[in-house]
């Protein structure tokens, strides 16, 4: 390869990277500014982080956030295997197209629309039979693990096509019945993506504003929920510190994830 | 699978059906709500819009059901403009993010097999950070008092700080940002398949590397590129949060006028005529993407 | 079909099975018995139904029509946890996230086995295959001859009654191959059991096996020993896939064939029944053969094979020289069908 393409190569993926990077960094860089005018600096200082910790209403959106997020990326975990399975194994009786629609149409619906036809369906329902009586961390909950049963099924699904099917058939033929195939040999080899399908459903529950505002009830705010709205007034340092903390919280997540992969393989 | 033909019966039971359930319910049953609910008016009261069925005197309930909603959306220029400028500005937006990401995954593409996945990890992270603290980012640097323009008026390029943030700039630069690794993955992608010997037989015959790149690359990669334009084009038609802080009150998309219909004018009918209609372009376009998608496997 | 061996009773009894895959027809209506102890190998090209009928045998596939006996039992309607056999898989098909050990062991855990004596029989069978020391190792750190030895560990460590390989041999380089045959073939003289193994390739199954199933389209060709098939092809199909089949057509739609070895090449008229004049085309050395191509008069080409020593004794032949080509009676074989 010769030095001039070399260099612009170079070059071209240091602008992307900086593009991608700078904004983040910068974010950061300014969360321990003490002034209030977020991008005037005047000493470094944690006073930010401080007023982040005696923040009640923060703090009780976090906590819900985590507990929302948790719940439904299990239930997203539990059920994106269910619907990977019977996608790629079972092949359902019933119109086999249209059940993978059904799977997929999430990932691609806008989230104004899930928000909107989930909210409908919990309204609907309630004066129908009475339940959800209330909307609030439940119905968040549901909400975010209809999407993020999309988003599981999908990286389960890519591990599951990969299997070699004749795994399977050496467990039958070594004695196991299916239940035992599936505890003994599918399950332990889809561990790595079933728990990359939860941190995904995690992640994107963790994050999402539209739907939650959409199905959530008096009371019942979510972390990005509190943030948005402050943020629809304008750029504040408290946000800054907010954000640096978890963009740590998420790169521990993703660190740990890669550690656990790497000493699998080793 | 036929090990399981006759055993485990039971298991392939309660995973088809469970899953079945679950799906009917909350992804099939609510978007025939949000039908269902396009085709009636809007009332004071809860829930706030008419019934579709009324049952009176006969055997069969009356349907209630009017266009009305869509007849709005068809005539008010206010919704023409949101139709409009959303198809617009998705598309240039994913346009312009083919342009910046061509060039980085042509790059990934090109560079030492060992460090193909680290590059790529670096394109993949910041997808993993909150989106909402992504466009905050921006809406901190694109200020009044932004570093963008504090840097300006240092460097003596302006003398008043630029009106940057809440324009359609901003959107697209929005978009940009946070979609980039959607662009970036299915055109490295088949770049990464791409036989490079067929450069060095190109200008083996005569053609030099721009026509080479004009004439082999550029062709080769289409499908990839096409992948990759509708992969953003689709996020940002239903986009919310980038219009609604980087685009401020003048920007017209739909998430947002679908948003607005519904907290702000509290028109249910009407957000839901609205969702039936961005969802009808949405999915034509994702069924587009999927035949160009099944075509690849096909020849590949 | 005729069983061969006769005798003693078989050990799997295969009695007019099919099985479609939606409307194609994978195995048409095969009856066939294998003879316990036997080393029996399926051959055909691909799509022939050999693998399919493997398949049937281990219980991954139900006939449609039919019914497969093993020990005399009826397996038709039995899952394959539940059946006598194990098989060898093509891709070996080692549990990539469990030890060599935990892989070897996998089978007796499933039928509840003590622990200890998991461990012992585990460690013995290692043992046999000179795997001792890697009872540790994940699959993935394993070399190809390895993971072999490992999955046939895996596999007769349950002492089955039928051991069946899907192309066992498939993955390994030529040389490891050859040396891993004769492996296999001493294998199964020490275990005693039998061995219905599956290939694509003729010579493999002429070296190995001690009965040959020839299939095509689904049904059973030939079934014999390997010299019964090379020597007595019933078929055209068989002459030609078990060697080169010079084939003459004679009179009443007679076709005779003659194998390339069994040509003699002279520059006289010999005295024999069977003498056709032919001209030299080319000839190909193999280092320990000739093989010579010849044109009869009618355009026909004929193929012979030459030692050096019967091509020293010819002499030089010039291409385009006119020769005698003729074989005994008893090198003539008639095709039945």
């Amino acid at each position: 390869m010769n030095v001039r393409r070399s260099i612009a190569l170079i070059s071209v993926l240091g602008f992307g990277y900086a593009f991608l990077y700078l904004p983040i960094a910068i974010l950061i860089f300014y969360s321990f500014n003490d002034s209030r005018l977020v991008t005037v600096w005047s000493h470094a200082s944690l006073r930010w982080y401080a007023a982040l910790l005696d923040n009640e209403q923060m703090l009780d959106a976090a906590w819900l956030s985590l507990r929302v997020a948790a719940v439904s990326a299990t239930l997203s975990a539990a059920l994106g295997t269910a619907a990977a399975f019977a996608l790629q194994r079972l092949k359902p009786f019933f119109a086999d197209r249209g059940y993978e629609a059904l799977v997929m149409l999430p990932l691609i619906v806008p989230e104004v629309l899930i928000g909107l036809s989930l909210l409908l369906l919990f309204v609907v329902l309630g004066n129908a039979i009475g339940w959800p009586s209330e909307r609030g961390a439940m119905t968040i909950t549901l909400a975010h693990a209809t999407f993020g049963t999309a988003y599981a099924a999908v990286v389960i699904r890519a591990r599951l096509s990969q299997l070699d099917p004749s795994l399977d058939e050496a467990a039958a033929i070594l004695g196991a019945t299916p239940w035992r195939t599936f505890r003994r040999v599918t399950l332990p080899l889809l561990m790595p993506a079933i728990a990359a399908g939860w941190l995904l459903s995690f992640t994107l529950s963790l994050d999402d504003v539209v739907v939650a505002s959409f199905v959530t009830g008096p009371g019942a705010s979510t972390l990005p929920i509190v943030v948005f709205s402050s943020v629809r007034l304008g750029v504040s340092p408290q946000i800054n510190a907010l954000a640096t903390l978890m963009v740590l919280f998420v790169s521990c997540l993703i660190l740990a994830a890669t550690l656990m992969t790497r000493r699998k393989h080793a | 699978m036929s090990i399981v033909a006759g055993e485990g019966r039971g298991m392939r039971r309660i995973v088809l059906g469970g899953t079945a359930a679950w799906l009917a319910l909350f992804t099939l049953a609510p978007f025939l709500i949000v039908l269902a609910i396009s085709l009636v008016e809007a009332r004071f009261g809860v829930p706030p819009y008419t019934p579709l069925f009324e049952w009176g005197e006969g055997l069969w309930p009356a349907f209630n059901g009017t266009i009305a909603n869509y007849l709005t959306l068809a005539s008010d220029p206010l919704y023409l403009e949101a139709f409009a400028s959303s198809l617009r500005i998705a598309a240039t937006a994913a346009l312009i993010t083919l342009i910046v990401a061509y060039p980085m995954a042509y790059a990934i593409a090109r560079a030492r097999p060992s460090a193909r996945s680290g590059l790529l990890m670096l394109i993949i992270l910041p997808f993993w950070t909150s989106f909402l603290i992504r466009v905050y980012a921006w809406m901190e640097l694109l200020n009044a008092n932004g570093l963008i323009n504090v840097l300006l008026i240092k460097l003596g390029v302006i003398t008043q700080p630029l009106a940057l943030l809440n324009t359609e700039f901003a959107v697209h630069l929005g978009i940009v940002y946070s979609y980039l690794p959607f662009m970036v993955l299915p055109i490295y992608a088949v770049l990464e398949r791409m036989d490079w010997t067929l450069l060095e037989a190109a200008e083996d015959l005569g053609a030099g590397p721009f026509r080479a790149f004009w004439r082999v690359t550029l062709p080769l990669s289409l499908p990839g590129i096409v992948a990759g334009w509708l992969l953003v084009f689709i996020p940002a038609l239903g986009e919310f949060i980038i219009p609604d802080l980087l685009g401020g009150p003048g920007t017209l998309m739909l998430g947002r006028v679908l948003w607005t219909e519904f907290f702000s004018n509290h028109d249910w009918p009407l957000a839901s005529a609205l969702a039936v209609s961005l969802l009808t372009i949405v999915l034509m376009a994702a069924a587009f993407l999927y035949r160009l998608l099944q075509r690849g496997e096909a020849a590949s | 079909m005729d069983t061969p061996g006769g005798g003693a009773p078989p050990v799997i009894r295969i009695e007019s099975v099919s099985k479609n895959f939606g409307a194609v027809p994978a195995v048409a209506g095969v009856s066939l018995d294998i003879t316990r102890g036997d080393f029996f190998c399926l051959v055909g090209a691909s799509g022939s139904g050999k693998t399919t009928l493997l398949r049937l045998i281990a219980g991954f596939e139900r006939p449609e029509r039919g019914r497969i006996l093993i020990d005399g039992e009826d397996m038709t309607n039995r899952p394959p946890y539940a059946r006598p056999v194990n098989m060898m898989f093509q891709s070996y098909a080692l549990f990539p996230h469990l030890s060599v050990a935990d892989n070897v062991g996998f089978g007796l855990v499933e039928e509840r086995r003590p622990r200890a004596e998991i461990r012992d029989r585990v460690a013995a069978a290692l043992e046999l295959f000179d795997m001792a020391g890697l009872s540790a190792r994940k699959p993935h750190q394993l070399s190809g001859g390895q993971r072999q030895r490992v999955a046939l560990a895996r596999a007769l460590v349950k002492k089955p009654k039928i051991l069946l390989l899907d192309e066992p041999l498939a993955a390994l380089d030529k040389k490891l191959r050859e040396k891993a045959q004769l492996e296999l073939v001493a294998l199964r003289e020490r275990v005693g059991i039998t061995f219905v193994m599956v290939t694509h390739d003729q010579e493999e199954a002429m070296s190995m096996a001690s009965h040959i199933a020839l299939m095509r389209d689904g049904a059973l060709c030939q079934v014999g020993t390997p010299r019964q098939l090379y020597d007595e092809p019933q078929s055209r199909f068989a002459a030609d896939f078990f060697g080169v089949a010079n084939l003459f057509d004679e009179a009443e739609g007679r076709t005779v064939m003659v194998r390339p070895e069994q040509i003699a090449v002279s520059r006289e008229r010999p005295q024999r029944a069977n003498v056709l004049a032919a001209a030299l085309t080319n000839t190909v050395f193999l280092g320990n053969a000739y093989v010579c191509h010849f044109a009869l008069d009618g355009g026909k080409v004929v193929q012979a094979r030459l030692s050096p020593a019967d091509m020293a004794a010819l002499g030089a032949l010039a291409t385009g020289e006119r020769v005698h080509l003729s074989w005994e009676p008893a090198a003539a074989r008639v095709l039945t069908s």
